[in-house]
């Protein structure tokens, strides 16, 4: 008999990290639906920073073309640097965070839905404009879809990231300066690879190791970055 | 703090006793790295020979490669503090985590400015984005950052354990950056000494490096103690053992 209901409260707890994953990631995603202008300026963001490198180095298209992966994906780093605050800040403002970690269903999982719902609302875009950009770089179809396709599975690792630092910062006055020099060096990793990746189709190597090296680094993070994003949102809410 | 004397070393965990501790073990770890520079100086400096492709410029590596690996060893010292002041939640590691900052910091720079000043004379260049130069000025944006992070925040007990979850996935990065910028690029040469292979270098540059590096690590912890001493006196001021230990000057 207690053996059943032991069982029970495990089947329970198990559900609810999931369920606590879905409601915040719909949660969030609402939120972020709601502030739809707020999103198309993070995608802006990340459109004007491209544009301006044609200005600063010349339209020469060889030029373009071998600074085009650099550019499109340093511009990616820093539109995720950018949109992190919204993860938490507006919920750590109004209490609704501490609401979050008092609930009964585990904070990682709650926290891991909020990032998903920051992908979503600003990696996810930003991924599926790159090609368009990319073109403009003078790079080739494959190039571009290519950029997309790193920029999918590197965008979500910059979001789990971010979110540490984000939590790190929480309520801190020298909030945006101080993000940029905790988490700048920690995409860097990503940044090789993602930009490695075309410069390794270029150079007739095939993506695959690059692509695949991204892709470790999303698993590792979507274990690692939650558990430590929900460390870091303890301590600030002390 | 909870109470935690039934444990004989977790007494030394307790700033107040360790303060004295630290302050009896500075002189000797001082003179340690006093004679030992004097004597690795003096090996590097007039005993080795000169090497036959790079002349005399070589020599800088008796300064150069202490510092790097010290660069790269406080840090995960301070990591391990860091993770120690989490685990049992004490102050006095994270104290010794804050006072290790500064001096990785400062062997981080020094390794990267006589990697400069070397690398003008061996490779006609004083700076080339190679795989262990990148990771070095990483590393040093990742202790500037530990030490932004502290400072950013007020409370003292914050500051630990936001600081402390920062080093933990800074050091947990390390590897990862030190790897994925050796696969960017790699032009320098291989490492001068390692484990697996006879080295390659005359036995007396050797015996000269290594006496530096042991002079380097017994800097560190003397300058490590003391810093730590000050970070106690400051952070344990309203405290009346402190004013025994440190007579007032005003």
């Amino acid at each position: 008999m207690m053996c059943v209901e032991v069982m029970g409260e495990e089947a329970t707890r198990d559900s609810s990290a999931l369920r606590g994953f879905a409601w915040s990631t719909m949660r969030d995603l609402r939120l972020a639906m709601r502030s739809r202008a707020e999103l198309a300026v993070q995608l802006l963001f990340y459109v004007i920073v491209v544009t301006l490198f044609p200005l600063a180095v010349g339209a020469e298209t060889a030029l373009l073309r071998a600074l085009g992966p650099g550019v499109l994906w340093v511009a990616a780093l820093l539109a995720s640097l950018l949109s992190l605050p919204r993860i938490f800040a507006t919920d750590f403002a109004d209490g609704s965070l501490e609401q979050i970690a008092l609930s009964t269903q585990p904070l990682p999982a709650l926290i891991s839905g909020k990032i998903a719902a920051h992908w979503i609302s600003t990696g996810l875009p930003l991924a599926l404009i790159s090609p368009l950009l990319a073109a403009q770089f003078g790079l080739s179809r494959d190039e571009g879809w290519l950029l997309a396709l790193g920029l999918l599975i590197g965008t979500p690792t910059l979001s789990l990231l971010g979110a540490i630092g984000a939590a790190l910062t929480l309520g801190l006055r020298s909030g945006g300066g101080l993000l940029a020099l905790l988490i700048l060096p920690l995409y860097v990793p990503i940044l090789i690879f993602g930009a490695g990746s075309i410069e390794a189709m270029r150079a007739g190597l095939g993506a695959g190791p690059q692509l695949a090296l991204l892709t470790a680094a999303l698993l590792v993070a979507m274990v690692g970055a939650p558990l430590a994003a929900a460390a870091a949102v303890r301590i600030a809410l002390d | 703090m909870r109470p935690m004397s039934a444990i004989a070393w977790f007494k030394l965990a307790s700033p107040a006793s360790f303060f004295p501790l630290a302050r009896r073990l500075v002189p000797w770890f001082g003179a340690a790295a006093a004679v030992l520079t004097a004597a690795g100086l003096w090996i590097g400096l007039i005993v080795a020979p000169t090497d036959a492709q790079q002349g005399d410029a070589y020599r800088i590596i008796f300064i150069h490669v202490p510092a790097a690996w010290m660069s790269m060893f406080i840090y995960v010292v301070m990591a391990f503090w860091c993770a120690v002041s989490l685990t049992f939640n004490t102050r006095l590691a994270a104290m010794l985590a804050q006072a290790l900052a500064p001096t990785g910091a400062m062997f981080t720079f020094l390794a990267l400015v006589t990697g400069a000043l070397w690398g003008k004379p061996a490779w006609g260049t004083y700076w080339a984005w190679d795989a262990r130069m990148t990771s070095e000025l990483i590393l040093l944006f990742l202790y500037f950052g530990y030490m932004a992070l502290r400072n950013a925040i007020d409370d003292p007990r914050r500051a630990d354990r936001a600081s402390a979850v920062l080093a933990l996935v800074g050091v947990v990065n390390v590897p990862i950056i030190y790897f994925s910028v050796k696969w960017w690029n790699t032009l320098h040469q291989g490492a001068s000494v390692s484990l697996t292979s006879a080295p390659t270098m005359a036995v007396t540059m050797l015996t000269g490096m290594l006496v530096m590096a042991f002079a380097a690590w017994f800097y560190a912890i003397a300058i490590t103690l003391l810093r730590v001493q000050a970070i106690i006196a400051e952070r344990e001021k309203n405290t009346s053992w402190i004013g025994e230990m440190v007579p007032r000057t005003r």
